[in-house]
């Protein structure tokens, strides 16, 4: 019974609730996680098993909630805070940048900060502004946090684990789109490193980047370009703060050509820092530039537009096809 | 926006009188007293404090000390020793009687003035340098004295203070949480929805307040329409306002907030209303936007001054105890300066240690390539 099927719901809900379990110093915060069990349900039943106490439903102030956490933290405790929705984490950001992040080099060491902020992030449900953002390039520019977002049930439950174990903040971006979508979960499985990339597919023309929601595209778009002879490598980079270099590195040395692929504006995003290094570290071996697909330098547009504002397949195949050219 | 009708009334009826007093009952004065300007001791109905002279000489000792520590870090900072200052002078009844309040189980979450309640918590003054001399952000170890590091920016450790007292309740200990904050950092979200967050959770907190009417050139007018201890009620706990000069007033009244957290009723706000005898720090110029004459108003209520009165006049003290003082504060200064133009600047590989406690492969690189950098540098000098 160690491997089930599970959504990405269940298995973070399942990953909290082993965390629960096993150290009485994890809590679970936020706006609704109690009797509602989250917007997304993802906290569901927790409060009944493990108590108001360690499942808090919290006033409905975020700077409060991670202000809050933090001093929790000092305390010995390790929260696990839920931010409601992407565009909901700004009024946060003031703690999540110049409290949580660098309090423990403030204090050169002594003091360790073990808070996991959850964030269901990105677009493509259809909703009002303020739920479809992608801001993880705004947290990976600070130092002192740590982000990964996982693209599947399995990374869902073991990276959160690994988030929840971990001595750092760690923000961790969950993909609200994929939420529902299930896989294999083995629980009883030995995780690998929490920021290490993964080939999930492998291929020799052209290597596609990708994490959280844009793993499933990317594999979309490599299984059609794979019916026109085209062979891609899907790399699921999981982490983005540290971002696993020497995986692209690795692939693109033997592809000669790179996409990143995020649903974030292009612009100052993940794909730009990726690029840049890259180029520094495979400038002999690459056939053409890096290219990117993301969002564009505009608000997150009105459910309507987001299927034109957001990559999908055939922009992705766009971008391998203008790389292919070169 | 909540304003007091009442308050934003009165004005305009040409009735100020009554306008002084308005929370406390009419048979309450507004503010908590216990030792008047001239040295004289006075009763308050709910803030009995029964002080053994012993127990007045420490406190005296305690805001001489700090005061020579204050007077001396500002000196050093206009020798260009340490690149900034910011002085507690005026303030230090107010930190010394609530520090002193603190018993060693509590926690405090200080701003960054707060070098009165560094040295009641048992903080060595020169670590409280280091930062200010520009060779860390913080320069001592929380937990060893169970006082946080300083927090510049203004509010954000009030939260702070709130989830820490709510472990505290979690692990059903007796002790009391207390955060520092002035009056500019009233107006700030974060010590709103600390209020929020610590009256819900019911929160072994106190919030203590020290509004020394000023935040940086901004009066408290600019900060607030109501009295500041009157925004506790609409969170739903007391707030009181304590004569911030007065250390016997600052000691009682804190001491009865801690008590109250530690015996599970709550947060309470206690507004230490004092004055801020310095420019905000030493970069400041306050000429620009108070006048003089408002100083000397503030002189004359001086917090040592007052005490010495009282010592004197209760025979309490004499001149062998007010010398042997003034050599302490020699010393004191004396081990400050000495310690200060001494202090080693970090080593420059210094900017990437603890940035993580479990290591991130990003700072790894940047050090290995900042070691290499350097590395070339030493290889020529040493050629």
């Amino acid at each position: 019974m160690a491997t089930e099927k599970l959504s990405i719901v269940k298995a973070i809900n399942a990953s909290l609730r082993t965390a629960l379990e096993s150290d009485p110093k994890v809590l679970v915060m936020g706006e609704d996680v109690g009797k509602l069990g989250g917007v997304f349900r993802v906290t569901d039943g927790l409060q009944k098993d493990f108590g108001e106490d360690r499942v808090i439903d919290t006033p409905l102030a975020e700077s409060g909630i991670v202000g809050t956490a933090i001093g929790l933290a000092l305390r010995g405790y390790r929260p696990v805070v839920e931010i409601q929705f992407d565009g909901f984490v700004f009024p946060a950001y003031d703690q999540i940048v110049t409290q949580l992040a660098k309090m423990h080099a403030r204090a050169l060491g002594k003091i360790k900060l073990p808070v996991v902020i959850r964030i269901p992030y990105g677009g493509a449900i259809g909703a009002v502004e303020h739920h479809s953002e992608s801001p993880e390039a705004l947290f990976a520019h600070v130092a002192g946090l740590k982000i990964v977002t996982p693209s599947n049930a399995s990374d869902a439950y073991w990276m959160l684990q690994q988030a929840i174990e971990c001595d750092d903040p760690v923000i961790f971006f969950e993909p609200k789109r994929r939420y529902h979508d299930r896989s294999e979960v083995d629980r009883e499985a030995v995780p690998g490193p929490l920021h290490a990339a993964r080939t999930v597919r492998a291929g020799k023309d052209l290597t596609l980047a990708a994490y959280g929601p844009m793993v499933k595209t990317c594999l979309e778009a490599a299984a059609a370009a794979a019916e026109e002879g085209k062979s891609l490598e899907v790399l699921d980079l999981r982490s983005v703060s540290p971002v696993d270099f020497d995986a692209i590195q690795a692939s693109v040395e033997r592809t000669r050509r790179l996409v990143v692929v995020h649903e974030a504006p292009v612009f100052f995003g993940s794909g730009a820092e990726i690029a840049a290094r890259i180029t520094e570290r495979c400038f002999y071996h690459l056939e053409a530039p890096v290219l990117r697909v993301g969002g564009y330098h505009a608000p997150y547009p009105p459910s309507r537009l987001e299927d034109e504002y957001l990559p999908g397949l055939d922009r992705v195949l766009d971008a391998v096809d203008r790389a292919l050219a070169y | 926006m909540t304003v007091d009708s009442t308050a934003a009334r009165k004005p305009r009826s040409g009735k100020r009188a009554g306008a002084k007093k308005p929370a406390a009952g009419p048979d309450k004065p507004e503010l908590v007293q216990l030792l008047t300007p001239e040295g004289e001791r006075v009763e308050h109905p709910d803030y009995a404090i029964d002080v053994t002279p012993e127990e007045l000489r420490g406190l005296y000792r305690d805001m001489v000390l700090t005061r020579r520590f204050d007077g001396e870090a500002t000196t050093l900072q206009r020798q260009g020793e340490l690149g900034l200052w910011a002085s507690l002078l005026g303030q230090e009844a107010a930190q010394i009687g609530s520090g002193r309040a603190t018993r060693d189980d509590d926690y405090v979450f200080p701003t960054y003035r707060e070098h009165g309640v560094a040295w009641c918590r048992g903080v060595d003054p020169t670590n409280l340098l280091g930062m200010f001399r520009g060779v860390n952000h913080g320069g001592w170890d929380p937990n060893e004295n169970n006082f946080h590091l300083y927090t510049i920016v203004i509010g954000s450790q009030a939260l702070h203070a709130t989830g820490y007292a709510m472990g505290v309740a979690k692990d059903g200990a007796d002790s009391a949480v207390i955060a520092y904050f002035g009056d500019g950092a009233s107006s700030q979200g974060d010590v709103a929805e600390a209020f929020t967050f610590a009256a819900v959770y019911n929160a072994p907190v106190v919030f203590f307040c020290q509004n020394n009417q000023w935040a940086i050139s901004e009066p408290t007018e600019k900060q607030t329409r109501v009295p500041l201890y009157r925004r506790a009620e609409g969170f739903g706990f007391p707030g009181v306002r304590v004569d911030g000069n007065d250390v016997l007033a600052c000691l009682a009244v804190t001491k009865a907030a801690l008590e109250r957290a530690r015996t599970g009723q709550g947060p309470m706000l206690v507004e230490a209303f004092t004055y801020r005898m310095g420019a905000h720090t030493t970069s400041d110029d306050p000429t620009r936007y108070r006048r003089d004459e408002e100083r000397e108003l503030w002189e004359a209520k001086d917090p040592i001054l007052r005490l010495r009165r009282h010592l004197e006049r209760e025979g309490h003290a004499g001149e062998e105890f007010f010398a042997a003082l003034e050599a302490e504060s020699d010393a004191l200064a004396k081990r400050v300066r000495d310690t200060v133009r001494t202090m080693p600047d970090p080593a420059d590989t210094a900017i990437f240690e603890h940035i993580y406690a479990d290591g991130h492969a990003l700072v790894d690189e940047e050090r290995a390539q900042f070691v290499a950098y350097q590395a070339q540098f030493a290889d020529e000098e040493s050629n």
